[in-house]
């Protein structure tokens, strides 16, 4: 149980997530590959995170003992973390502009002996969500008050090992942690139904002894009053399913498996750039930085 | 570095004291406990196998029973490191190291977690359980992987000692203990250290290296060879990785060869790294004992052992062949 930040100022959220969704696009075709889908996808989730007040954590002090932890099991859409790090300040926004590159602080999956803020390595599907777990009850062994957030996906709970792990973390009955779900229905094959149909996540997560919420992925007050309500659960983790859609709102990227892990090249991004509301002079100097 | 010397130590009498490595490791963990309050364990449903029950009871609010899931098991390990904690981690050699292979490679080795695998029941001599629970090619992918230690204490005297050594070392250990009683044969004033062989026996004909348990029968080779005026040198390689290679050159460069010994595959473990040490500084004849390239087999540990000829006659056996060809 922790205690909610005031309200935010939701539109200074849309605001914050629209820009970091342009920072995600510029990335990702300057780095030739990635993925564009779930990190546009789970913008406005990870924005209420981290500018909503919620995650505890200071990019002057990265390694702050008692800091809240994020750890983004579903690694492959570190863009979007990346785009938030760079804004919170833990390393140069300029370094974004080197994701993927020989020498580059940003890897192509999260890693923290290159990334200041990173508290984690992950990229295999599975691994991280137990990590997470491992830090939430590193807390209670100590004594401390922090509380550990992760991000997963549909496509993860393919994957035995989360499901090991939500089943130990209802036994242990870790209250300090609390799961993404992005839900987008979508992986690099396919459709979820066509590749391996996950079924009913809130359902199975419930019937794990989850406290269970499914909120629309886009909708900023939907995140945050599930927030709300997550804070105050004793006893249970708690997992936020997050109906996203892949791609959001970039018209040619929305709901297509082709953008899980395809990044746009030079005049799709001048596109995104356009639907994103950037003048058409500033489209250009971006897309050229 | 380079290999310490030891006294000899004494004949093993018949009444010699019999103790698993995983016994001597849950009396050591739970000894640690009472200093280290940073120090928690974690178990996948087998902690009275593991014997980290002697833990849990002693220190209930550092166990915890992940259930058996090691693949989960090894990444809430790392996670509860990443907070500041030493974690020690046990199953069965099998599945802390066959099953969780990614997540060690993962979540503990990539990110240099401090994170002390220490698994039980490793080798043939796990005995009647048969091929399924006999991990013999654990050392192969524990060693292979960076920052990784791999540690095979080779009584229970080396066990205990072995244990304070990994938790007063940050990164990650894997620790190999067996299920079987063995003698406690090491001297009282052994001295376990990372990195450096132990030096049983002096000689100058070959050269006899055990790790765990196949140390003992390594000094037993070399006591008949004795009689048989074969003077041979004895180490114990309790630390697979970092290498003793400095013991290693100076075995080949001072010997007529080279005689490895383990309940592992042939390929990959000590003999492997040895032979590896030795092309790259004094090359010499290696002969490898151990697994040839096959599964093990339900029966009794000590006649397993025996019959995969990892014990005394099959080792002076080696050494004889060894000298005939040189």
């Amino acid at each position: 149980m922790i205690n909610a930040p005031g309200k935010p100022d939701f539109d200074q959220l849309a605001a914050i997530a629209r820009e970091l969704r342009i920072d995600v696009l510029c990335m990702l075709e300057k780095a030739g590959s990635g993925h564009p889908g779930g990190s546009l996808g789970m913008t406005d989730v990870f924005t209420t995170l981290w500018f909503g007040g919620w995650l505890r954590a200071d990019g002057r002090h990265p390694d702050d003992p008692d800091r809240d932890r994020f750890v983004l099991s579903n690694g492959h859409i570190c863009p979007i973390l990346y785009a938030i790090l760079a804004r919170k300040n833990y390393f140069p926004k300029s370094d974004l502009d080197t994701l993927r590159k020989l020498g580059s602080p940003l890897q192509g999956h999260p890693d923290f002996h290159h990334t200041r803020g990173v508290d984690c390595c992950t990229g295999s599907l599975g691994n991280g969500a137990s990590v997470a777990l491992g830090m939430a009850i590193g807390a209670r062994v100590q004594g401390k008050d922090f509380h550990v957030y992760f991000g997963s996906s549909d496509g993860e709970a393919q994957e035995g090992q989360l499901w090991e792990m939500a089943t130990a973390a209802a036994h242990h009955k870790v209250d300090n942690l609390t799961g993404f779900l992005d839900w987008n229905g979508i992986q690099i094959d396919g459709y979820n139904k066509d590749v391996m149909d996950v079924r009913d996540l809130q359902a199975k997560f419930e019937a794990f002894g989850w406290h269970t919420q499914t909120v629309h992925g886009q909708d900023l007050k939907g995140i945050d009053a599930a927030l709300r309500v997550a804070a105050a659960v004793k006893g249970q983790p708690q997992m936020i399913l997050c109906r996203t859609v892949l791609g959001w709102p970039i018209s040619f990227m929305m709901n297509k498996p082709h953008w899980h892990g395809v990044a746009p090249d030079r005049a799709q991004l001048e596109q995104a750039l356009a639907e994103l509301g950037v003048p058409p002079d500033e489209v250009a100097a971006l897309a050229a930085h | 570095m380079s290999s310490t010397t030891v006294k000899p130590p004494p004949p093993p009498t018949p009444a010699a004291q019999k103790v698993a490595t995983r016994e001597a490791y849950g009396k050591a963990l739970a000894e640690l406990g009472k200093t280290r309050q940073d120090v928690v364990v974690l178990d996948a449903d087998l902690s009275g196998s593991t014997r980290t029950n002697v833990f849990a009871k002693a220190f209930p609010e550092r166990f915890f029973n992940i259930g058996v899931a090691e693949a989960n098991m090894t990444g809430i390990a790392a996670g509860l490191s990443f907070t500041g904690l030493t974690v020690f981690c046990s199953s069965f050699a099998m599945f802390a190291t066959g099953k969780a292979f990614e997540q060690v490679r993962q979540e503990v080795a990539l990110p240099n977690a401090n994170v002390k695998i220490c698994a039980t029941h490793a080798g043939v001599t796990v005995g009647e359980d048969g091929a399924s629970h006999q991990m013999l090619e654990d050392l192969a992918i524990m060693r292979v992987l960076p920052n990784m230690r791999v540690i095979v204490p080779a009584d229970g005297l080396e066990t205990e000692q072995v244990i304070r050594a990994v938790a007063n070392v940050r990164g990650p250990c894997y620790v190999r203990l067996s299920r079987l009683k063995t003698p406690m044969f090491l001297p009282a004033d052994y001295q376990f250290e990372i990195g450096r062989a132990a030096r049983l026996r002096d000689g100058n004909c070959v050269t006899l290296i055990g790790t765990g348990l196949t140390t003992y029968h390594a000094l037993r080779a070399a006591e008949q060879l004795a009689a048989e005026g074969l003077q041979c040198r004895v180490l114990n390689m309790s630390c697979i990785k970092p290498l003793d290679t400095e013991a290693v050159r100076a075995a080949a460069a001072e010997t007529a060869g080279i005689v490895t010994v383990e309940e592992h595959q042939r390929a990959g473990g000590l003999g492997g790294a040895v032979a590896e040490a030795v092309a790259e500084s004094h090359p010499c004849p290696v002969v490898r004992l151990g697994m040839q390239d096959r599964f093990g087999e339900s029966g009794d540990g000590d006649a397993l052992l025996e019959h995969f000829g990892m014990t005394a006659p099959a080792i002076v056996k080696a050494a004889r062949d060894l000298l005939a060809r040189t």
